[in-house]
């Protein structure tokens, strides 16, 4: 082995494990007898979290595979984030796949693929290797997608996804074309010496367009969102959680990337882009989940909304952006899956309920659930002292620096809007009359719930060392 | 004792009242009296540590006493809470209406009595810790934080229409304050910190100054509130639980001009000054057309709300006369509000328990079997009103003579509105009060209980008391507030030397 080859071998160490996991669980699920779907499952959050102790404690940074590889500290943080985030859906989903009969040894398996997708999208340092890496997480995203193939539902939300994802990464491809040919080269470092070098090209601009389309389709933001409501409703809901979460942080680390290295000599440009796709987003999220009845749809226009106030960092252009972005990130991945959990636990008669007046009367029948639900609807409000206003403040603290004054007006007064509806359920928690309570909660969601209310409402006394890891984060593109 | 962290006590004794509610696991009768008596309990031992922070307090200074500092968020952003002159009475007046509060819902209240004392409890440490906080973001945090209980109070023990209040009071709220948040990041930016002290010898560029005000104005205008963005507060007032009402009256209200107080006037002097005769048009609309629509009211509760706007309306016009007669004025009408229409809420709480109706006209001659009561609330009625003797009084007439040197035509219009405020508040106690005893339902209701005459016989106390003899509160004030002019008086003139130059 030549030594270039081992040290690259040992910075990919993380997906090395979690490939031959998932190969190592194929293999169990095939030869096993019975339904080894929850065995399977266990088994695939253990190798997760391996990966991701390995990852945190034994992998040094670097380059490898010949610069397409990067391992700084801001690919750790988001491959962490979005390893936690991958692992905790899946715990979700042992006890609802059971339920609804589709506890397949597939699944976990998928998701471990999709996750090593995740995560060297997170280092992808060329064009060649983002196109790998992005297409390995979004194939395994679709077939998870349509996982409950006797819903009709769940297949419709597959195949739509598969349609208007295959669309965006086509533009992303067209995109990724367009600068290889203006540039000459795949190379991160190497297109951004040469756009900084040949000054601002028209080709390279559409290059810019077209890539940025295509990832900001990943995170459902507006005006590419519009798969996002009937996915989140039609996907059984563990997947939704996933989806949710794992696959936004790992794009949102790739534009990250993108935007500060590569395209950061054309910064004046993406910038528009940036600020206009941040607006739409936070504007749609707000005024189209006033509407909304199903509680998934719901999660799906507030997840809009959030990806928009997370770009709101990005458009600044700064390393206290970037900070803001990675802290809305994490704070936004633990609010989801709490409020996940949640949704996963709104069981009557051994049946799910998705509808928002199903939670009437709430504080009355299940008052623990429905005060850390409370509260985490509170945060996702943006109302301190609670997390998500911490989330919102960095971002926000990024872009009045930048002077960025009127998207910060904008996305202040578009969080008023949203505030609506999340108290809207809060309402319907507290104020009315009863209609039935829910189930006692399984053990895995309670804790789960419980974790996820604990760290919004004490994220207030160690926003310090939490910022602080943020901030060494960022400071990898400075 | 003295590096004891006292300020922080008082702040989150009430928490951890809350904490010990959250503990009791019981659902019978013997459990709601241990829930009411653990909260009565906290809520008297808070406002006893906090006449310790009164009695350590020294009058003779103007700066911010009893500062206790810790590391917090990043540079800049920490946890710094101290009191002056201007802050020092809110804080008593808050742990001082809470007990009572906590009394006046001990048999009001009988659905989710736990909830229900948590809510207060955690709102009594935001409130707190509104008027303690020395750093920006702290006290947004304590500010905004606030909606959260208030919402819930509204929402689930309040009248017929609580949702719609609720939401409006949330939004409304939120709405303000967003903007001030903006505000706060910029100052931020252009400081280095969020520290009070530090910010208030900051010098802010005359055109950020301008911004930052308006900024700060919209969520202090809703808040306090200033017509017209007061449309929140009727609503509210009349759909929560009488505490509630108390609380909202009491020092809700008063947040908004402390906040004028703490930051507007002293941070941003030049805009202060240019915005003068804004603010002062808009209170001279709130006191003269609100006591105008307060004459219209056939709600109680109602008719009080309106009132409160129009005396709110003396609060900004002293606070912006930029004077000492004026901004001591303002203090005093705050804290005297706040025994006045706290007493008032309570005083219409009593009549409601019995017979659960808010209408003017369900009511009348309840002076033949109802003397002591009608007693109490006519000195609250003659306070309201601003007759010399009451406590109401010296509010008024220092703002007005604030004002006066300022602006003549102002006082005047002002002036007009003490003469509304005794046209509606008496004609309201004539009709609740006097008359014949008509009614039947009437008849049978008997006077103040015990527990009524422990919650009310005090606030009669201290509106008289201070009233007479008003020093112990203007000593308190007197140095800081003497600061806070000087200090704003130089910024104004240097700039107009500068301009002039």
């Amino acid at each position: 082995m030549t030594p270039e080859l081992s040290t690259s071998l040992a910075l990919v160490t993380p997906e090395l494990i979690i490939v031959a996991g998932a190969i190592v669980l194929l293999m169990i699920g095939v030869f096993s007898s019975g339904r080894p779907g929850a065995l399977v499952t266990t088994l695939a959050v253990l190798v997760m979290a391996v990966a991701g102790l390995w990852l945190a404690f034994f992998t040094g940074e670097g380059r490898a595979f010949g610069n397409s590889f990067v391992v700084d500290p801001f690919a750790r943080f988001m491959k962490l984030l979005t390893l936690g985030g991958s692992a905790v859906a899946l715990v979700m989903s042992i006890g609802y796949s059971r339920a609804h009969r589709f506890d397949t040894f597939e699944y976990p398996v998928l998701v471990m693929l999709s996750t090593v997708g995740m995560l060297l999208m997170a280092s992808a340092n060329d064009m060649i290797a983002l196109y790998l890496s992005f297409e390995l997480q979004s194939l395994a995203l679709y077939i998870v997608a349509a996982i409950n193939r006797d819903s009709l539902r769940s297949s419709e939300a597959g195949l739509k996804y598969f349609v208007l994802g295959a669309l965006g990464t086509g533009m992303m491809l067209y995109g990724i074309s367009l600068v290889y040919g203006y540039t000459g080269s795949v190379d991160f470092e190497v297109i951004a010496s040469v756009i900084s070098g040949q000054g601002r090209q028209i080709g390279v601009l559409f290059g810019i367009v077209f890539i940025l389309s295509g990832l900001v389709f990943k995170i459902s933001a507006a005006p590419f969102h519009m798969w996002t409501p009937d996915v989140y409703e039609g996907a059984p809901t563990p997947v939704t959680a996933f989806f949710a979460v794992a696959p936004k942080v790992a794009t949102m680390a790739l534009i990250l990337r993108m935007v500060m290295e590569t395209f950061q000599p054309a910064a004046s440009d993406w910038q528009q882009i940036i600020v206009f796709v941040s607006i739409a987003s936070m504007a749609l999220g707000s005024f189209a989940a006033i509407g909304q009845r199903n509680i998934k749809r719901l999660m799906a226009y507030s997840s809009i909304g959030h990806m928009g106030f997370a770009l709101v960092g990005l458009a600044a252009n700064s390393e206290a952006g970037v900070r803001g972005v990675l802290i809305y990130m994490m704070i936004y991945v633990a609010m989801t899956l709490g409020v996940f959990a949640f949704i996963l636990s709104m069981r009557r008669n051994d049946e799910n309920v998705e509808e928002i007046g199903d939670l009437a009367g709430l504080s009355q029948t299940n008052p623990v659930m429905a005060t850390i639900m409370t509260l985490m609807l509170f945060s996702l409000a943006g109302i301190p002292w609670l997390a998500g206003f911490w989330a919102k403040w960095y971002v926000f603290l990024a872009a009045i620096d930048a002077g960025l004054y009127a998207l910060s007006i904008i996305g202040v007064l578009t969080s008023v809007v949203a505030a609506f509806y999340y108290l809207r359920i809060i309402k319907i928690m507290w104020f009315d009359e009863p209609a039935g309570g829910f189930q006692p909660m399984s053990a895995e969601l309670r804790v789960i719930l419980g974790l996820s209310g604990a760290f919004v409402t004490f994220y207030v006394l160690f926003g310090a060392p939490i910022g602080a890891m943020a901030q060494a984060a960022a400071k990898t593109f400075f | 004792m003295t590096d004891w962290p006292i300020l922080s006590t008082v702040t989150f004794l009430p928490l951890a009242g809350a904490l010990l509610v959250l503990l009791v696991n019981d659902e019978s009768e013997n459990g709601l009296r241990n829930i009411r008596s653990i909260t009565l309990l906290t809520t008297v031992f808070t406002f006893v540590v906090s006449l310790f922070v009164w009695i350590g307090f020294d009058n003779s200074q103007s700066g911010f006493q009893m500062v206790e500092k810790a590391e917090w968020l990043d540079s800049g952003i920490s946890y710094q809470m101290g009191v002056d002159g201007i802050s020092m009475l809110f804080v008593i007046l808050t742990t001082f209406l809470m007990p009572l509060c906590i009394l006046a819902s001990w048999e009001a209240v009988q659905k989710r009595v736990k909830a229900y004392m948590i809510a207060f409890l955690l709102l009594e440490t935001l409130m707190i810790g509104v008027f303690c906080a020395l750093d920006l973001v702290l006290f947004y945090v304590f500010f905004e934080a606030g909606l959260i209980p208030m919402f819930i109070i509204i929402g689930v023990w309040g009248g017929k229409r609580r949702v719609y209040a609720s939401f409006k009071f949330f939004l409304y709220t939120l709405l303000g304050s967003v903007l001030m948040l903006l505000a706060i990041m910029a100052m931020y930016w252009n400081a280095g910190t969020t520290d009070i002290p530090t910010l208030l010898a900051h010098d802010f560029p005359a055109s950020m100054q301008t911004w930052l005000w308006l900024a700060f104005f919209a969520s202090f205008a809703v808040k306090m509130p200033m017509w017209p963005v007061h449309t929140w507060l009727p609503d509210a007032h009349v759909e929560a639980p009488t505490a509630g009402s108390v609380i909202l009256a009491g020092i809700l209200l008063k947040m908004g001009g402390y906040g004028f107080l703490r930051f507007s006037l002293p941070m941003f002097p030049l805009a202060s000054d240019m915005f003068q005769p804004f603010v002062f048009t808009l209170s001279v609309i709130a006191i003269v057309y609100t006591s105008l629509v307060a004459l219209m009211q056939e709600d109680m509760k109602k008719l009080i709300a309106y009132s409160s706007v129009a005396h709110m309306g003396y609060v900004t016009m002293g606070i912006f006369a930029m004077n000492t007669e004026g901004i001591d004025g303002a203090i005093f009408q705050m804290l005297s509000h706040g025994l006045v229409s706290s007493a008032l809420f309570l005083c219409v709480g009593v009549i409601y328990d019995r017979m659960h109706t808010r209408e003017i006209d369900a009511y009348g001659g309840l002076v033949n079997n109802m003397p002591k009561y009608a007693v109490v609330f006519l000195i609250f009625t003659m306070a309201n009103v601003g007759l010399p003797g009451t406590s109401g009084f010296v509010g008024e007439f220092l703002t007005l003579l604030g004002v006066f040197r300022v602006n003549t035509w102002v006082a005047l219009f002002a002036a007009t509105g003490v003469i509304l405020s005794a046209g509606y508040a008496l004609w309201l106690y004539r009709r609740v009060v006097f008359g014949a005893l008509t009614k039947d339902s009437l008849k049978g209701l008997l006077d103040l209980s015990t527990r009524e005459k422990v919650v009310i016989y005090p606030l009669v106390v201290l509106t008289i008391f201070y009233g007479v003899y008003p020093a112990p509160v203007l000593d308190v004030t007197a140095e800081s507030v003497k600061a806070l002019v000087e200090n704003v008086n130089a910024s104004i003139n240097a700039a107009q030397t500068a301009a002039v130059n």
